[in-house]
């Protein structure tokens, strides 16, 4: 099998690792970003950014575009859309095969690989994705023109799309696992003053119902352990992320939540090995946030490879 | 029209044409969304590792989008994308949603090449 070695790999391509591989290759060091996804990551999902900095208001798209020009005039090279089939980070010599077909060695690390939308686990949910379950309003609420839909989730991004629907569908019942919302003062007033919006609160979605399309949900009460039944046309589901970290969770320190755990110079528990942005233990996940990491990362790893 | 590096398909005479001058084509019907910008990306990924597999996309806004948007394998659909196989003419595979390079890889090696 054809091993090419680099100074440094990067993996993960959105706003941590497309800054550290901007820092890195611009220190001259040889540098592959290797990214699982699309480029730009969960910026991509974000039609209009309007609190990055130096930026009057761009598509997550645009910006990440412009990361990876940057990233690629500095030298960088980026394998998008590839699958790591095997890794081993212990050695000096960091190796990791992607595709089963080609091995790629370094003397660095980044691991920048993010964050991907929870699923909710409940029955028929990969059955039903696209026929009366979508994850993104914006995408697919025209729809559901007069229709009446659930939306699952208790945060920022559940009650702003509940909201965002209402344009389109006739009622919207937001089913959320706890008595109280994990959001802004501002989202909460606004998704409850909505008069299409109603809500189920302490309540779980545990099956989908329906033949072709989703016709109803089982809904389970939290304190009662009742179950009970909704019809309705679609569900939108909003609960959270969760950290990219199966490849590593036996090798690299992790929270419990199964965050990288860090030190402030973005160093993991083995030599050589960094992390950035939202895939690392950190209270604050934005873009401002994941560069700052990814910057903070590749200067120490150029100074690791220094010294 | 789409700000991709796709081929992009503009009129119901040019989809015809398409997908009965080439063997295989995959044609990806949808918006400049999050659902469907990994679609295409994956797209254009592909483009070089299967020859034999033409690649498009289609506005789905677009009036001649009625095509797809309203093709009989596309029943029920209402999650963009709107992707559509083609072989011989005929469609052997759509999906709704988004999809990840290994499902779309694992259709094209079954239904087209
Ligand atoms: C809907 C939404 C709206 C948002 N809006 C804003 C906003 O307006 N402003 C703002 O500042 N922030 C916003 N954020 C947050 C911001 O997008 C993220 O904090 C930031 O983009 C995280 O960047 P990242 O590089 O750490 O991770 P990600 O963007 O998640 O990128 C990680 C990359 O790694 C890839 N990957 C995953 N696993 C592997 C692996 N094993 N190997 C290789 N690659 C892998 C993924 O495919 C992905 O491309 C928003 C987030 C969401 C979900």
């Amino acid at each position: 099998m054809n091993v090419k070695h680099y100074d440094a790999i990067v993996l993960g391509a959105g706003a941590a690792g497309l800054t550290a591989g901007i820092y890195l290759a611009r220190a001259n060091l040889k540098t592959l970003i290797i990214n699982e996804g699309s480029i730009g990551g969960q910026m991509v999902l974000t039609h209009a950014v309007a609190n990055y900095p130096g930026v009057l208001e761009a598509s997550g798209r645009d910006i990440s575009l412009i990361m990876k020009k940057q990233a690629k005039e500095f030298g960088c090279d980026i394998e998008s859309n590839v699958e790591i089939t095997k890794l081993d980070l212990n050695s000096n010599k960091k190796m990791i095969e992607i595709d089963d077909d080609e091995v790629f060695t370094s003397d660095v690390v980044i691991l920048a690989t993010g964050g991907k939308p929870r699923k909710l686990g409940a029955k028929n949910e990969d059955k039903f994705k696209g026929f009366g379950i979508s994850y993104c309003a914006t995408c697919d609420g025209d729809f559901y023109t007069d229709k009446d839909v659930i939306v699952v989730g208790g945060g920022n991004s559940a009650l702003e799309e509940a909201v965002s629907l209402t344009k389109w569908v006739r009622s919207i019942t937001i089913v959320h696992q706890f008595d109280n919302f994990q959001a802004t003062d501002h989202a909460i007033e606004q998704a409850k003053k909505n008069d299409k919006i109603s809500f189920i609160l302490e309540s779980e979605i545990t099956e989908y119902l329906g033949e072709q399309q989703v016709e109803g949900v089982k809904i389970q009460n939290q304190k009662t352990g009742e179950f009970s039944e909704l019809k309705t046309d679609g569900v939108f589901v909003y609960v959270g992320y969760i950290p990219n970290t199966d490849n590593f969770k036996d090798i690299i320190d992790l929270s419990e939540r199964q965050e990288i755990l860090t030190d402030a110079n973005m160093q993991t528990n083995i030599k050589g090995v960094f992390s950035a942005g939202d895939v690392r233990i950190k209270k604050i996940r934005q873009i401002t946030t994941a560069v700052s990491d990814g910057t903070i990362a590749a200067l120490n790893a150029i100074e690791y490879l220094q010294n | 029209m789409l700000g991709t590096n796709l081929e992009h398909i503009k009129s119901v005479e040019e989809f015809n044409e398409v997908i009965e001058s080439n063997e295989n084509v995959m044609i990806c019907c949808g918006r400049m969304g999050p659902m469907c910008l990994p679609v295409y990306d994956v797209m254009e990924n592909l483009e070089e590792k299967y020859e034999n597999v033409k690649f498009y996309d289609m506005e789905f806004d677009a009036p001649h989008a009625h095509v797809l948007r309203n093709h009989e394998s596309a029943s029920g659909f209402m999650g963009l994308p709107f992707t559509f196989y083609f072989k011989n003419g005929k469609a052997v595979k759509a999906t709704t949603s988004i999809q990840n390079k290994k499902q779309i890889k694992t259709i094209i090696e079954e239904h087209l090449v």
